[in-house]
């Protein structure tokens, strides 16, 4: 193992500096969005006041009860105080997808196939769970 | 700071968790009777109040004010990232069977606020970690692909099992949990005799700086088969209770693989924001995160890690650790009982 030196690889520096950004850049997002949302600069699809009678149910009954949407059903109703908090969250939980996606052109330039195709199944696997594809059932 | 000083400020925070939890607890469950007659004419956004009257819910309803809930959790959720970094554990571990089995939130937007927490912690070590080359890429990528798959599908197998099976399994996950912790050896460098055809054919290796020991340490590892086939397991359970999987995924590099103590906590913290991520995407999409108990939870860990990080340089490990256990301990105990319907 001679030829292997103690800093990191190309690909992992560069995952390193888009997660860097990114987490940062989420986190701002979401305490931004929050203080919005506490402060009722908008107006909330479910009022806050309310919220304690509604926290205590299933998510299934929560949905069915509000009519709240699922899978990105949220995206239109940004404008209101606590779906704007989904903007962040959603910057947070689609970053991995994002840095996946920045180290890919480098694993393909190094003929890095065998980590390329792992790459791109975790691109595959990650787009699959945040496209809201998948139904969970009732109970 | 003196030992004897750490010690009595650990015992404070210890004390700390334990009243706010218990007036939390205490707040919900008193409530119950006065929330059975709350009236839910309240007209809400595009809800039907009317329909929310007439579903179960499967917690006690408070009727206190709605700011006390985001305060005690932020409080409890500090004082959690102190002690979670104090006791080498995720802060997805402790927090949802704490929060569960002590706020009157549903479990379902408890998990989704776990998975989210220990996400949040794991982006946010994840940049360092691997510019340091202490996470590996190479060994978290294999590794990473498997978890995440079956974290969705423990995703969505524990959004469908019932409130009570849930917080039985969970009772039950972190008393093994508590097992592992105090049973587990680890090792610094592992012996890793000959590393396997699969870590071998996708070059799973890599060379660190040791600062402890001033030179530099170079890394194989083995029994890759089988450990994927445990990170299989593992991400289910990850998805499932909404745990961060720190707790099983150090032993499975470390022990069962053979990659070194440093390497193994590291690339754990690391694989945790990809494995969490696809877990974290099935609660988002089915409806399972409130902001109102991510966002405090999430700013009151990470501020409670920074501290705990400042104290960890002047605290004994051990003693803090075993308190850890026994915080884990009570916490799974409600859990279980809580799930079988012995303690609600």
């Amino acid at each position: 193992m001679s030829n292997l030196k103690t800093q990191a690889s190309e690909e992992q520096m560069a995952y390193a500096k888009v997660l860097n950004i990114g987490m940062w850049l989420g986190l701002a997002v979401m305490i931004v969005t929050f203080l919005i949302y506490i402060s009722g600069l908008l107006p909330s699809f479910v009022p806050i006041d309310d919220l304690p009678k509604y926290w205590t149910m299933r998510v299934h009954d929560f949905n069915v009860a509000l009519h709240a949407p699922t899978g990105w059903g949220w995206a239109p109703l940004v404008g209101k105080g606590d779906y704007l908090n989904f903007v962040g969250i959603a910057m947070l939980s689609g970053l991995t997808i994002l840095c996946y996606a920045v180290i890919l052109p480098i694993l393909f330039k190094k003929k890095d196939t065998a980590y390329a195709i792992i790459a791109i199944a975790e691109i595959l696997v990650l787009s699959l769970a945040a496209s809201g594809l998948l139904k969970v059932g009732g109970h | 700071m003196p030992h004897r000083y750490s010690k009595v400020m650990i015992m404070m925070l210890l004390v700390a968790v334990a009243l706010v939890t218990a007036t939390a607890s205490f707040a919900a469950h008193d409530a119950a009777p006065a929330a059975a007659a709350v009236s839910a004419t309240t007209e809400t956004g595009h809800g039907d109040a009317h329909a929310a009257a007439a579903i179960p819910s499967a917690v006690p309803q408070s009727t206190a004010p709605w700011w006390v809930w985001p305060v005690a959790l932020f409080i409890v959720t500090f004082i959690l990232g102190i002690l979670a970094v104090l006791g080498g554990v995720g802060g997805g571990v402790l927090f949802v069977p704490i929060v569960g089995g002590f706020f009157p939130f549903n479990i379902d937007f408890v998990r989704g606020a776990g998975l989210l927490v220990a996400l949040a912690g794991a982006l946010a070590a994840g940049p360092g970690l691997l510019k340091r080359n202490l996470a590996s890429i190479r060994l978290a990528m294999p590794v990473a692909l498997i978890a995440s798959a079956a974290a969705i599908v423990g995703a969505m197998i524990g959004l469908a099992l019932s409130a009570a099976v849930i917080n039985t399994l969970l009772g039950a996950t972190i008393l093994f949990i508590v097992v592992i912790m105090a049973t587990a050896r680890k090792s610094d460098f592992p012996v890793v005799p000959k590393p396997d055809a699969l870590s071998q054919s996708l070059g799973i290796m890599g060379i660190y700086r040791e600062e402890s020991l001033g030179k530099d340490v170079e890394w194989t590892v083995h029994k890759t088969p089988q450990a994927l086939f445990m990170f299989i397991v593992i991400g289910i359970m990850a998805g499932m209770f909404g745990l961060g999987a720190g707790w099983a995924n150090v032993p499975v590099l470390n022990l069962m693989m053979g990659a070194p103590l440093k390497i193994s906590v590291a690339t754990s913290k690391f694989l945790l924001s990809i494995t969490d991520t696809s877990a974290a995407w099935v609660y988002l999409n089915q409806g399972a995160v409130l902001p109102m108990i991510v966002i405090p939870s999430l700013v009151g860990i990470m501020l409670g890690s920074m501290i705990g990080v400042k104290i960890l340089a002047k605290s004994k490990p051990k003693a803090i650790k075993w308190m850890v256990i026994g915080l884990l301990l009570f916490a799974g105990l409600r859990s279980l009982l809580k799930g079988l319907g012995i303690w609600k």
